[in-house]
């Protein structure tokens, strides 16, 4: 029984830490199925946690921290989408630029506004995306295996929780069954038999980094107003490219997304819960083991060994329609 | 469409369109300055007093050159071939590794043998970590850039269990190894030019300057003056000519990350056996990454990357001056900076071009045969 709850407690704490994952990870889904490289997916969880804790310091609302948080991001995403498609850039140096400014200007300008090296005021409960309790968790409290998996899993998460993981079968649906998601994995995979049909290149991709931008922004708001209750400098801390990671590990694929963000959180969970205990047999863990874990999985993958992990092939080549 | 690359005159292509863009990134951070209530113009006069106006701020500007001259060649390398080594952090960290593995364990070798000695550990152990991700981009095509962010979240991992768990000194709190040995250090500046009677106050700035210099020199003279040079171009220009001409881009790609690696090893060299004489926790400081932005800026190339990278130490010295006078402008100022310096340099270096052109060419008389350009 205390082997069961103590995973329990990991399984909820590894769903929690899933949450951002997941958002960054769809999010670099849309963009790179587009066509449009994004390692900057770090830099804009970042701006996103930051301009959310901003919003809800000053109003108090969680909801208008959110709106904020989106609309920092999405305006992140489209100077990327301006450098990537308008500009044809070269997509990685443009995402890389995305995370330095990202980095210096969250801690430069929360350090102007509020001392305190860059952390905003502890924010108050009204201002935070709280948990909710599902019909029945109560009731259900007693009821052995059940009882503690539906009470403490599955209920007791906040909205933006749930809303991870209504998203990977609506991006799922839209990717795969509407026809809009066709023409974005077409564009992703040869722009120019997509210009041929008379569609526009630039407005797809265009829509594949706004949707990113979006996501990456839910993802970012959930760092700093619902996790914690603050944002503080490079408080995403590498989870935008554990997210980018798990986009390659996932082969970008949207369920299998959800699964390795799943499992890389579960991870995260782990190496905290490991963290100076002494296992049977193995003896103790070094945390780093673990928490290397993820990057060491992906470059095996990439590497060919178990399956091979092949991107969307016009991904990162600008587009140049023909003279 | 703007993109389309413009033709420009050389000297504009050269000289005007990098300050354009790096005017930008400045334009814009002294508008963040201003936003948050300080004078941006009191702020570069104290960021310059402070980086250059005496020998101690002119002796600490080039010991954080030094560094990014070496982050800068390391990423300009790669580029030449085409590659993105996003990496130097991490293989610089490990090169610290190296570094350190020498200087504590051969330290019975004479003075003169051990320092160089430090040199080839850091930079073999820089080369070997940028020896798999290469490995996998030149055989089993994986995405250098994917792969080389990967190792430096792998190198992070293993050198903080190393530190903390292993390398640590008996009875020490901070994860740092043991100090080390005399011999297993860059002879300072101070004491150098103090052979020649004259006076430089204490500042970190050792020999390495002059090693990296000299690197500079050597990757000019690599890249245009040798065949490996010339086949290394090709690749990065054209791989499919390349192969064509006889020329093995997974053994281009290989020698180039290997070069990068080792080359990355530089900032071991200038900041643990220049500076502070042991291996501690998180020593790069994200300096692999200013390399990126020092690379862009000098455009891949070496004389441009040592302004670019004397440009930035008066970035970094200046800003901690600046940080101690303003407290409001931290050192995040310079990382946005470095940002701006990445987005206007490298991401839209292209973006102030037309416009350029078309002043350009409304005072010269219209070339006769430009239908016959077009044409082509």
């Amino acid at each position: 029984m205390e082997a069961f709850d103590a995973f329990i407690v990991i399984f909820a704490s590894g769903i929690r830490l899933a949450v951002p994952l997941i958002f960054a990870c769809l999010a670099g889904l849309w963009s790179e199925r587009s066509g449009i490289v994004d390692v900057g997916l770090e830099g804009k969880l970042l701006t996103g946690a930051f301009a959310a804790a901003a919003a809800a310091t000053f109003t108090g609302s969680a909801w208008l921290g959110l709106c904020s948080g989106v609309t920092v991001t999405v305006l992140m995403s489209l100077i990327h989408g301006y450098a990537s498609i308008d500009q044809r850039a070269n997509q990685i140096v443009s995402g890389v630029a995305v995370n330095m400014v990202a980095d210096g200007a969250t801690a430069l300008i929360g350090n102007a506004w509020w001392g305190q090296g860059g952390r905003t005021p502890q924010l108050p409960d009204s201002a935070l995306f709280n948990s909710i309790q599902l019909p029945g968790a109560y009731t259900l409290h007693d009821t052995p295996i059940i009882g503690p998996i539906y009470e403490r899993l599955i209920s007791g998460h906040d909205l933006i929780t749930y809303l991870a993981f209504l998203l990977a079968p609506a991006t799922y649906w839209v990717l795969y069954k509407t026809r809009f998601g066709l023409r974005l994995r077409a564009v992703g995979e040869n722009p120019a038999a997509v210009d041929t049909a008379g569609i526009s290149v630039r407005g797809l991709r265009y829509g594949g980094v706004l949707i990113c931008g979006v996501l990456v922004g839910f993802g970012g708001t959930y760092l700093s107003i619902a996790q914690a209750a603050y944002f503080q400098p490079h408080m995403s801390a590498g989870k935008g490219f554990i997210a980018l990671a798990a986009l390659v590990f996932a082969k970008w694929r949207p369920l299998p997304a959800l699964a390795t963000c799943l499992l890389f959180g579960f991870l995260d969970a782990l190496s905290i819960r490991l963290q100076g205990t002494i296992l049977p047999v193995i003896g103790s863990v070094p945390v780093q083991a673990i928490q290397a874990l993820p990057y060491i999985l992906t470059v095996i993958l990439l590497a060919g060994f178990i399956g091979k992990a092949i991107p969307p092939k016009a991904s990162g080549i600008p587009y140049v329609k023909e003279r | 469409m703007s993109a389309t690359p413009t033709e420009l005159p050389k000297w504009a292509d050269v000289a005007v369109i990098p300050l354009i863009n790096v005017a930008a990134a400045f334009v814009i951070s002294g508008l963040v300055v201003t936003a948050i209530g300080e004078d941006p113009f009191n702020a570069v006069k104290l960021l310059i007093g402070g980086a250059l106006g005496d020998l101690e701020g002119i002796g600490f500007t080039l010991y954080y050159a030094t560094s990014f001259i070496f982050t800068g060649l390391a990423v300009a390398i790669c580029f030449q071939a085409g590659l993105f080594n996003i990496g130097v952090d991490g293989q610089a960290y490990v090169a610290g590794l190296g570094a350190a593995l020498v200087a504590l364990h051969l330290g019975f070798l004479p003075g003169v043998l051990l320092a160089p000695a430090c040199i080839v550990g850091a930079a073999l152990f820089g080369a070997a970590f940028a020896a798999i991700p290469g490995y996998l981009q030149a055989k089993r095509d994986s995405h250098l850039v994917i792969t080389t962010i990967m190792f430096n979240y792998i190198a992070a991992a293993m050198m903080g269990y190393l530190l903390v768990d292993v390398l640590r000194k008996q009875g020490q709190m901070n994860p740092e190894t043991p100090g080390f040995p005399p011999g297993a250090t860059m002879p300072q500046i101070k004491d150098l030019v103090a052979y020649l009677g004259w006076q430089w106050p204490d500042t970190p700035l050792n020999l390495s300057f002059v090693l990296a210099l000299l690197c500079a020199y050597l990757m000019w003279l690599l890249i245009w003056r040798t065949r490996l040079g010339y086949e290394i171009r090709a690749v990065g220009a054209n791989h499919v000519a390349a192969i064509y001409g006889g020329i093995s881009p997974a053994r281009i790609t290989m020698i180039t990350v290997l070069m990068s690696g080792a080359l990355a090893g530089g900032l071991a060299v200038n900041v643990l056996l220049g500076e502070e004489h042991r291996l501690i926790l998180q020593y790069t400081a994200d300096f692999g990454f200013v390399g990126i932005a020092v690379a862009l800026m000098g455009r891949g190339h070496p004389a441009g990357i040592v302004l670019a990278a004397i440009l930035f130490g008066i970035l970094y010295q200046g800003g901690a001056e600046l940080a101690f006078d303003q407290p409001k402008i931290t050192r995040d100022m310079i990382v946005l900076i470095q940002g701006l310096v990445v987005l206007f340099a490298g991401a839209l270096e292209h973006m102030f071009r037309r416009p350029l052109a078309l002043l350009l060419t409304r005072f010269q008389p219209p070339v006769p045969d430009a239908p016959a350009a077009e044409r082509a």
